[in-house]
């Protein structure tokens, strides 16, 4: 490109009429403006990547020394013990724990999220769309701690004879089967957790839906449609990339979600048997580490927890993928 | 003053696709020249090649010369900041800036080129609102927002924003395809005013338009979809319309296609 | 539900109107018969999906206002006692009544400020590359890279300035690591919400701006930054919204305290949530569950007020003169 930078053809010649030539005592610095702005632009850009990599980098420089020296395996075992002469721990408590607690999170969530999300773009009265929506994000405003506080003492309670319910007509099936543990159960904790990402699902639907043209909608209406067949036609394929994405975000959230899990987890007893019931307590990741943040005490035992949220980052991570790659899919359709 | 432009040979491209083939000609100083085809015919896009707004889209480039007077637009040593600045663009849909009042809006382009002289910015405004026909309409309401004007309104002060910063040619990409009847007679009344002091070019789609405006009519036309656009012919306006020497030229003003 | 009803009513007249028998064969019967069957199916599933869009709203309005009834009743008196906004928790046990919240009122606002300070200016100029500036590669790795930071939870990133900070450093637990971790969660809500409102503004008006010879850097600046500075700033806020109540990367890096605490680089720190984690084992005591509640609401609040503040900024920004 150019390395005028100085003069402009506007300065060498003289105005129309009786005007004095522009008086540009910045266009000289433009394209310096531009270089130094593109470049601060790039450069926030690119340590944007940095940070992300060292972040995978020093987890994993710290956790492999750990793992090197972990006498269980750590994938399989159930066993927690990073301190002392021998340690053995492994993660298969944690890795259930959390995805089991955010797949019922998911489930709970993601339709109810997409159905409150059309109500307030199609179908609630236009007094109280933005009233309504305003509520909604107030949801998604509540810090999670808040929602471990709530859960803790208001919700519990509550939860506990519906627990009991489902134990007594159903406890035959093994995901359903009592534990005697009646606090903190993955079955709970998912329940919160569908709760906290509600407003996240439906917020960003929300604002895909809002953005269907209405020509689509229009169009459908035109031919005779019902509104839900509008909707199932225009609104739906129009944001479901949208709808992806906000589900992937809600996942990626519930995934990590610390202290409202912290707030309410029953952490398993040494040696407890197996069990595939969703009324069974045990401890995710996220609340691992953090119940545990005071024994960072010695690089190996930290390195197991740093192991542990590797995973979790792992975890994430591959959520993130996936749906990046059914978002461009779907775009590509839908374009 | 107002500049004469030269185009030599120009070919115009988006990537790979060619858009334009072939161009040359000239425009004249001080008076209006109209491009009329049909759609897809690169009239619009050879226009944005006059002052490289083509640039903005990401893979466009063109091979050719475009000379204003005696300056080299497509010099390896011009900047296309400075060609925007001497050749002004009025586009299809009035775009005032939303966030800014009708006397930021014509003050913008001085403003955002560092003239912050009030004194200065007061009367290039009301030259620029006076030369684009607003000021009696506006110059109670100047700290208003420029998005609360009428369309046609929103137009003209388009016009006064890109005459604030006094280019040497002013280009307009159909400046009245979103604008109703009375509208369009303003802003065509303005043109015929305008080119007591710039070199106009104009696109347009309305051929009673090209031959009330123009002084010089050139037809661009392409064989196939796909194909390139290429200028058919260039000529008086009267000449054009009445005795032109193409036959496409002649079919397209008699209506028999486009 | 009356609009629900009242909807439904053209779908009613317009089953009978399709279903009309022109006098003559069964065949014609026959054939019109036919087709009001997937009429009348299409009309009730229309309204069955009314009903259930209206009872998921009011599904998830269950929550809602049971967790703000529930913190406003439970917390409100805490906010009306003559320390709470002027004292701290110096020696004031579990069992001991009320307190003060000022430390961590304090606290919680220096270091979402200074976090802001960082993440801020990372977050728009990444967004200003992704819109305006970035064209293949580099730009799909950050906008990639940036979807990742948005997954990594907050107790990942913890970690991280953990081991970056205190492992591999040596530094000690600090406000200040807190912080830091906070903007790594700050910044991908900052750069989504600033990209979606600069794509929002209209290419029509960086060609005006262009055609006007204005380069673009000063075309960014004053006229994209302009156009969307409203909805930026409601990014912002959102985001110093998200990370005020962020607790994780406080349990891990910056250790509470009872105390007034202004120095973000030394010692332990008090924040809000904090705070409340602090009585979390003693929740079963009055005393200290009516604790947990008043500082919940503090920090609602704080989170309400942020919004509402910069609701009003962005108004006054998008309107001049």
């Amino acid at each position: 490109m150019s390395t005028v930078t100085g003069v402009s053809a506007a300065d060498q010649t003289p105005g129309p009429d009786r005007r004095r030539p522009l008086q540009s005592d910045t266009a000289s610095t433009g394209r310096i403006g531009d270089r130094l702005f593109g470049g601060a632009a790039t450069v926030s850009g690119i340590l944007v990547i940095v940070l992300v990599t060292l972040i995978a980098i020093f987890l994993i420089v710290q956790a492999v020394p750990a793992l090197m020296d972990n006498s269980a395996n750590f994938f399989t075992s159930r066993v927690w013990a990073p301190g002392g002469e021998q340690p053995a721990f492994g993660i298969l408590e944690f890795l259930w724990t959390t995805v089991t607690a955010s797949t019922i999170a998911m489930v709970l969530s993601v339709p109810v999220g997409v159905a409150v999300a059309l109500f307030l773009t199609q179908y609630a009265p236009s007094w109280m769309r933005r009233p309504a929506a305003g509520l909604v994000d107030l949801l998604a405003a509540v810090p999670s701690i808040v929602y471990g506080l709530w859960g803790l003492i208001a919700f519990a309670p509550v939860f506990k004879p519906v627990q009991s319910f489902i134990e007594d007509k159903l406890g035959w099936f093994p995901l359903f089967a009592p534990t005697g543990i009646s606090g903190g159960t993955i079955c709970f904790i998912g329940v919160v957790l569908a709760i906290m990402v509600l407003p996240i699902v439906t917020a960003l639907s929300r604002e895909v839906f809002d953005q269907t043209p209405t020509a689509h909608k229009e169009g459908a209406l035109a031919l005779g449609a019902t509104q839900w067949e509008m909707i199932r036609t225009a609104v739906l394929p129009f944001g479901r990339p949208g709808v992806i994405s906000a589900s992937m975000l809600a996942l990626g959230r519930a995934l990590g979600e610390t202290i409202a899990v912290t707030f309410l987890v029953s952490a398993l007893a040494d040696g407890n048997p197996w069990s595939w019931s969703l009324f069974n307590g045990g401890e995710t990741f996220a609340s691992k580490i953090a119940n545990n943040a005071s024994e960072f005490s010695n690089p190996n035992k930290t390195g197991a927890y740093i192991a542990a949220g590797l995973v979790l980052f792992v975890l994430t991570f591959v959520v993130n993928s996936i749906a990046r790659v059914v978002i461009e899919r779907r775009k590509a359709f839908t374009e | 003053m107002a500049k004469r432009i030269d185009v030599t040979d120009l070919n115009v491209y988006y990537g790979s696709f060619k858009a334009v083939e072939g161009v040359s000609m000239t425009v004249e100083p001080r008076s209006v020249t109209a491009f009329i085809g049909p759609s897809g015919c690169g009239k619009s896009t050879f226009l944005r090649t006059l002052n490289r707004m083509h640039e903005v889209i990401p893979g466009g480039r063109v091979e050719g010369k475009v000379m204003l007077d005696d300056q080299d637009l497509y010099a390896s040593s011009m900047d296309p900041v400075t060609v925007r600045r001497t050749v002004g663009m009025v586009f299809q849909r009035p775009n005032p800036f939303p966030t800014m009042s009708i006397y930021d809006n014509v003050a913008a382009g001085l403003r955002l080129n560092g003239v912050k002289n009030k004194k200065t910015l007061d009367g290039i405004v009301e030259q620029s609102l006076k030369g684009a026909n607003l000021w009696t309409e506006v110059k109670d309401r100047l700290s208003k927002p420029g998005a609360g004007l009428s369309g046609g309104q929103q137009q003209r002060l388009c016009i006064a924003r890109a005459i604030a910063v006094q280019p040497q040619v002013l280009l307009m990409d159909e400046p009245c395809s979103a604008l109703d009847p009375i509208s369009t007679l303003a802003i065509e009344d303005l043109v015929n005013e305008l080119k007591n002091d710039f070199t106009i070019v104009i696109v347009t789609h309305n051929m009673q338009q090209a031959a009330r405006v123009s002084d010089r009519t050139a037809f661009f036309n392409l064989k196939a979809t796909g194909e390139p656009g290429r200028l058919v012919e260039i000529d008086d306006t009267t000449r054009i319309f009445n005795n032109p020497t193409e036959q496409a030229t002649e079919d397209y003003i008699s209506g028999r296609f486009g | 539900m009356s609009t629900a009803t009242d909807r439904r009513a053209p779908d009613d007249q317009v089953v009978p109107g399709e279903t009309f028998t022109p006098p003559g064969g069964r065949s014609g019967r026959d054939a019109l018969s036919e087709m009001s069957n997937p009429h009348r199916a299409r009309a009730v599933k229309d309204v069955v999906a009314r009903v259930v869009m209206w009872a998921a709203f009011a599904l998830a309005m269950v929550p809602l206002v049971w967790i703000l009834g529930t913190v406003v009743a439970k917390g409100f008196h805490m906010l009306t006692t003559a320390t709470w906004w002027t004292g701290n928790q110096r020696n004031i046990n579990s069992d001991d009544f009320g307190g003060g919240a000022r430390h961590a009122i304090e606290g919680t606002l220096q270091m979402v400020g200074f976090t802001a300070l960082i993440a801020v200016p990372i977050g728009i100029l990444t967004a200003v590359y992704l819109v305006e500036y970035g064209r293949g590669r580099l730009a799909k790795a950050i906008s990639f890279t940036v979807d990742i930071l948005s997954g990594v939870p907050s107790i990942v990133a913890a970690l991280f300035i953990y081991a970056v900070w205190v492992t591999a450093f040596g530094f000690s637990r600090s406000g200040f690591a807190a912080a830091l971790a906070l903007v790594l969660l700050m910044i991908p809500v900052i750069v989504r919400s600033t990209e979606e409102m600069l794509k929002l503004v209209p290419n029509e008006l960086r060609e005006a701006a262009y055609a006007l010879g204005v380069p673009k850097w000063a075309t960014v600046v004053k006229i994209v930054l302009r156009t969307a500075f409203s909805g930026i700033v409601t990014g912002v806020l959102l985001g110093i919204a998200r990370v005020m109540g962020e607790t994780a990367p406080l349990l891990i890096l910056a250790p509470y305290t009872k105390n007034f605490q202004r120095d973000l680089f030394n010692g332990n720190f008090p924040t809000l949530p904090m705070m409340i984690n602090q009585d979390r084992g003693d929740f079963a005591l009055a005393t200290a569950a009516e604790r947990m509640w008043g500082a919940a609401l503090t920090l609602i609040l704080l989170v309400l007020l942020l919004n509402v503040i910069g609701r009003v900024i962005a108004h006054f920004g998008a309107v001049k003169k």
